[in-house]
């Protein structure tokens, strides 16, 4: 199986493993989720309707109001937050929401992550070594 | 990251639990960030409320919302008693208006819960102000000062306005900045941050209030979360105006700082405005793209109105007196529901002018220390709304779910007592 082997930088700390969820939308936590549910829930949003519970979630970035960290700290409350988040852009809202989803969390890392994992590869999480393996899905 | 050893006594609880608790989010935070370091602040926003995250229930004690305010505000799973605020915090915008809350619809169990968790912010030292708008009553940075503050709108008026520094905060970052005095050395505190990346050339000179609304919901929807460099304003714009303007830039796009060459702080011409860098960008405002902003921020197609709602961000004396002076004499229409929204300490000087009488005269209501948008309350079976509000016109059609037409003042006021929206872009 091909294994393909990212660095990059710790958001927040810890280890994980899981199914890939990529987006190229950005995340909206307010207005844009719905944490008791742990779906996406944005009108235009190409994930829209779908769930990220336990998924290693793949974006671009946070966009929206500040209110959105409490909607993921809401989400981990009800047992419904991403199990690790790989992101290409900081602000404070992505950073934010990384600290309360208390999930594992990098960014900054040396190849796209949009390009190079899809929807349902593995991907383990080293967050504090900066390292993330990427196993591809069998087609 | 660095800490200094006061820093560090916090987080290891010098302090007691709370501030400890304050000072390992801000840490880890900060580090989530890759900032250096933390600076000081001794000003923060920040909206504590005990029931934003969860259905109310009856909160028989202040104990209650101490304990709901730690764990949601300070990530904590012990509830802890919040100690008084460190440095100079203003609570901005609640969930209702005191004096309003039934005709908003607002139920009394959250309606007790609200004056609960006013006393304890009270308790702990917060300045109520309950507005979106600190910079109305008092709260206005000065040049280079470090702030922690939440809520878009202001944090765009602090940075571009004022040269003032700030990010835009969320509720935990805001509520350990207020217990600690200190918020992470990143972003918009930082000079790099804060040039120009984009080039506005002004083909259509912005005037009105709407028409400097217009420019910031177009130039917010192309540059993001970037910083646009307004080129060729002739004249100077006000309070109003430049309110209306980040609010809209905020809306369409996340846009934190604005300059606009020659009349903002950190921008008296353009080399200034962008440093050594060149833009990434230049973009034109010409009447096609104010008609665009226009048709983008019109979700309406029925010219007969339910609602009208003004005063977002909250409104300045001078517009509340303009309102006055449009609804003298006149009635509102009876299908219509006319609220306008301004700070409480603003009102009361409303109050004793004479202005807040002219308007109830007329039919219409002033309100406080809350917006439709943030509690989510509106006049029972709107079918059509209009505003005066970029903003509000971009977020009402999604969180309350009516169409919204968008225009002027006049323009509203017009329609509020016809009862049709006769609006258009002149």
């Amino acid at each position: 199986m091909k294994k393909i082997v990212l660095h990059g930088r710790k958001v927040v700390g810890g280890v994980a493993e899981g199914e890939a969820l990529v987006t190229r939308d950005t995340i909206s936590g307010w207005g844009g989720i719905d944490p008791v549910k742990g779906i996406i829930i944005e009108r235009r949003h190409e994930l829209c309707g779908q769930s990220f519970k336990d998924k290693v979630l793949v974006f671009p970035g946070v966009k929206g109001s500040s209110g959105g960290s409490g909607m993921f700290h809401r989400a981990r409350h009800a047992g419904t937050a991403p199990k690790a988040l790989i992101f290409n852009e900081m602000n404070t809202k992505a950073a934010l929401i990384a600290v309360v989803t208390h999930v594992p969390a990098v960014t900054g890392l040396d190849q796209d992550p949009l390009k190079v994992i899809q929807t349902g590869d593995r991907v383990k999480i080293d967050a504090d070594a900066g390292i993330i393996e990427v196993t591809k899905k069998q087609s | 990251m660095k800490l200094t050893d006061a820093e560090k006594a916090l987080l290891q609880g010098s302090e007691g639990p709370a501030r400890q608790k304050a000072m390992e989010l801000l840490v880890k935070y900060g580090e989530a960030l890759g900032a250096e370091k933390l600076v000081e602040t001794n000003n923060v926003c920040v909206s504590l409320t005990a029931g934003a995250y969860s259905t109310p229930r009856p909160a028989a004690t202040e104990r209650d919302v101490h304990a709901a305010l730690s764990q949601m505000y300070l990530d904590s799973d012990e509830p802890l008693e919040i100690p008084r605020a460190r440095v100079y915090t203003c609570r901005l915008i609640r969930e209702m208006d005191p004096d309003n809350w039934e005709l908003q619809g607002i139920d009394p169990v959250r309606h007790e819960l609200n004056l609960l968790t006013e006393r304890v912010c009270a308790g702990i030292g917060m300045q109520l102000m309950h507005s979106c708008t600190p910079y109305l009553l008092g709260n206005v940075p000065v040049m280079g000062e470090h702030c922690a503050w939440i809520e878009s709108s202001a944090v765009i008026y602090c940075n571009s306005v004022l040269g003032g520094r700030t990010n835009i905060e969320g509720m935990e970052s805001a509520t350990a900045s207020m217990l600690t005095g200190r918020t992470p050395y990143w972003g918009y505190h930082l000079d790099a941050r804060r040039l120009g990346t984009h080039l506005v050339e002004v083909e259509c000179q912005p005037e009105s209030v709407m028409d400097w609304g217009l420019l910031g919901y177009f130039t917010g929807e192309i540059v993001q979360d970037n910083v646009p460099v307004i080129n060729g304003v002739r004249r100077a714009p006000n309070i109003a105006r430049l309110k209306h303007h980040g609010a809209a830039a905020a809306s369409s796009g996340g846009v934190e700082m604005y300059h606009i060459v020659g009349l903002t702080p950190e921008a008296h011409n353009l080399e200034q405005a962008f440093g050594k860098r060149k833009p990434v960008a230049t973009l034109k405002f010409g009447p096609a793209e104010r008609r665009q902003a226009y048709e983008n921020l019109t979700s309406a197609t029925s010219p007969d109105i339910d609602f009208i709602m003004l005063g977002c961000p909250h409104y300045t004396l001078e517009q509340l007196w303009d309102a006055a002076r449009r609804l003298e004499g006149k009635r509102v229409h009876s299908s219509v529901s006319l609220w306008i929204f301004t700070p409480k300490a603003l009102k009361t000087i409303a109050d004793q002018e004479g202005l807040t009488d002219i308007i109830r005269r007329a039919g219409g209501v002033v309100m406080t220390d809350t917006c439709p948008c943030i509690s989510r309350v509106s006049p029972k079976n709107v079918r059509t709304a209009a505003t005066d509000s970029a903003k509000h016109a971009h977020y009402m059609p999604a969180m309350l779910g009516f169409p919204t037409w968008f225009g002027s003042q006049a323009d509203c006021i017009e329609a509020a007592v016809t009862g049709k929206w006769r609006g258009e872009l002149k």
